[in-house]
């Protein structure tokens, strides 16, 4: 099972696109289930061309005594360059969350990005499962039209509470995944069960590289079988965020580089970081 | 054409408007015109490495932010190596914010970036989240005018000392780091404060106590400001919740020579540039041919009470 050579991510041609400060329209502004919105913006020319992984800083508007000082950090759900729209899928928890609630089809809102670095798919067509739980999901759902259209089977592990909470299953269906949901109330969420699940989908030849996000348990349980199958992986990471480029150094997490503990900028060194590196949290 | 230079401790800028120590790096030159900034100011450099607070370090407040970040840093030696030579492509003087443990820390580290490429020294003998119980040198007159003297000698650039608002003398502060050397004083770092979530009862901030910066300070740094101004002859810089020119403006108009944009560059990347076009447009709107002319023109003017009492009716 000891693999010799890791494959190595492929730098994409794009140039990343350059941030920056604007108002967009928003298209539209539902609600997905009890927790979770989905709005849809239209933006200016190139913030479409937005990588899967990078996010953007969300300037949510004041309201009655909610006044949120910070802009959101918010990663994007779908990415249509021909259309010229980005989707975020936020759930309504805090005061600018509340406040995004609010906005409806036709207002503006003010978004500054694309920032960070989005994911790297491994050069070799390998086959790639994506795991995730919660909003986690989010951040790794534009990562399969981005990763089919790069000729990589797909396979997406969806973790969520219960049944009713496992979000995007079309998502990732209609994108061209494969996806298997495990759930707490249904008793197949437990990391042991993703483990093996993982390794059967290793055995079968569907995972060549493995994409975590949204729970630190699953990420550890992605590294325990990306060190023992010597599997390419990434890990999307969050944390509080205040500039997002990188200047405050609030951002930060531990990583492990070579014998040492550093610690790196979630908003700007990543937030998707080599799957290894990345430290329990 | 409206005249935005100034003269501000021992350089010359192109205009009042820079960022403050600690919210601004290379990476904004990917977002904004970097040229048109009065002048760099650099995050706080220290003698050695320093990996920095714990997180939480940011926390949301009404109006503002608490930080405590701690000051990471690759060190002095990796700062000269790497940081220095990113602004050498750029036209606008590079102030260099240092600190230490110690005075004879100060000295050295200030001898040590006093190289070619470096306009002018900030001081920061303020920072409330490394020392003690958020103690720093400038909380009182004796150890500001120690660490000044000992800094005074290590250098002959300029000399800007950041001072603290956890003081209660503000005015001596400010005359011993004038009395100790100094050739401009910013005021002021971030006032030290607290938040408690409720729903954990936690404190926000993994070191529980930081800083509160935002414009729910501007009043109180804007106090602090004018009396510095009162007390000494040197420059003061301004620093301290502004998000808009109008904030700035009301900093020249008390004495400010110049002042540092923080807080208002992570909600708006834009926000130093706003300032500038604002301070140009005020400029010319009143009929301001030099900006420097603005400075300390806050009005003695007794109050109308007839007009104010039409004004908030």
């Amino acid at each position: 099972m000891q693999a010799t050579t890791l494959p190595l991510p492929s730098q994409t041609p794009l140039a990343r696109p350059r941030a920056g400060e604007f108002d967009a329209r928003i298209v539209s502004n539902e609600p997905v289930n009890a927790e979770y919105r989905l709005m849809t913006v239209a933006v200016p020319d190139g913030a479409a061309e937005a990588r899967p992984g990078q996010f953007f800083q969300i300037l949510c508007p004041h309201s009655g005594a909610l006044q949120p000082f910070f802009r959101r950090p918010m990663s994007i759900y779908r990415i249509d360059p021909a259309a010229g729209q980005l989707s975020f899928l936020y759930k309504v928890t805090g005061t600018g969350t509340r406040t995004m609630a609010e906005l409806e089809a036709g207002d503006t809102i003010n978004l500054f990005g694309p920032l960070g670095n989005g994911f790297t798919l491994p050069e070799n067509g390998a086959p790639i499962v994506l795991l995730g739980r919660g909003v986690g999901l989010a951040t790794m759902a534009p990562l399969v039209p981005f990763a089919r259209k790069a000729g990589h089977a797909v396979t997406a592990i969806l973790s969520a509470r219960t049944p009713e909470l496992v979000m995007s299953e079309a998502e990732f269906v209609g994108a061209g995944a494969s996806v298997l949901a495990v759930t707490d109330s249904e008793g197949t969420s437990a990391v042991e069960n993703v483990e093996d699940m993982l390794h059967a989908l290793h055995a079968e030849g569907r995972l060549g590289a493995l994409y975590v996000c949204g729970s630190n348990r699953l990420m550890l349980a992605a590294q325990r079988v990306a060190r023992r199958l010597g599997l390419f992986g990434e890990a999307a990471l969050e944390q509080q965020m205040a500039c997002g480029v990188g200047m405050c150094f609030c951002c930060v997490r531990p990583f492990r580089q070579g014998d040492e503990i550093v610690h790196r900028r979630v908003c700007s060194e990543g937030p998707v970081f080599p799957l290894l590196e990345a430290l329990e949290w | 054409m409206v005249d935005l230079s100034v003269d501000c401790g021992g350089i010359r800028l192109a205009n009042p408007v820079m960022p403050a120590s600690g919210t601004f790096a290379s990476e904004l030159a990917d977002i904004i015109e970097l040229q048109r900034l009065g002048a760099f100011v650099t995050k706080t450099v220290t003698p050695g490495k320093r990996q920095g607070n714990p997180t939480p370090r940011v926390s949301e407040v009404p109006g503002g932010m608490l930080n405590s970040i701690g000051i990471p840093s690759k060190g002095v030696d990796a700062f000269i190596a790497e940081t220095i030579p990113l602004y050498a492509g750029f036209d606008v003087p590079l102030v260099v914010s240092i600190s230490a443990d110690t005075p004879d820390g100060f000295a050295d580290i200030c001898r040590r970036v006093s190289v070619s490429g470096v306009a002018a020294v900030e001081v920061n003998i303020s920072c409330p989240n490394i020392e003690d119980d958020g103690r720093a040198f400038a909380m009182r007159p004796e150890t500001t005018l120690a660490v000044m003297r000992k800094l005074r000698q290590a250098t002959d650039l300029p000399l800007w000392a950041k001072l603290t608002p956890n003081t209660g003398e503000i005015p001596a502060v400010a005359q011993a780091a004038e009395e100790g050397g100094a050739d401009a004083l910013v005021v002021a770092n971030t006032i030290l404060a607290m938040s408690v979530d409720i729903r954990t009862r936690r404190a926000s901030l993994g070191r529980v106590m930081g800083g509160l910066s935002g414009p729910a300070i501007k009043p109180i740094i804007l106090r602090m400001a004018y009396q510095c101004v009162r007390a000494v002859q040197i420059p003061v810089i301004g620093c301290g919740g502004i998000m808009t020119a109008a904030d700035a403006l009301e900093y020249l108009i008390v004495g400010c020579r110049a002042v540092q944009v923080g807080t208002a560059t992570f909600v708006h990347p834009g926000a130093m540039l706003t300032v500038i076009d604002g301070l140009e447009d005020y400029c010319r709107q009143n009929g301001i041919a030099r900006i420097a002319d603005l400075t300390g023109t806050l009005s003695a003017e007794a109050h109308d009470a007839s007009l104010e009492w039409e004004a908030i009716a």
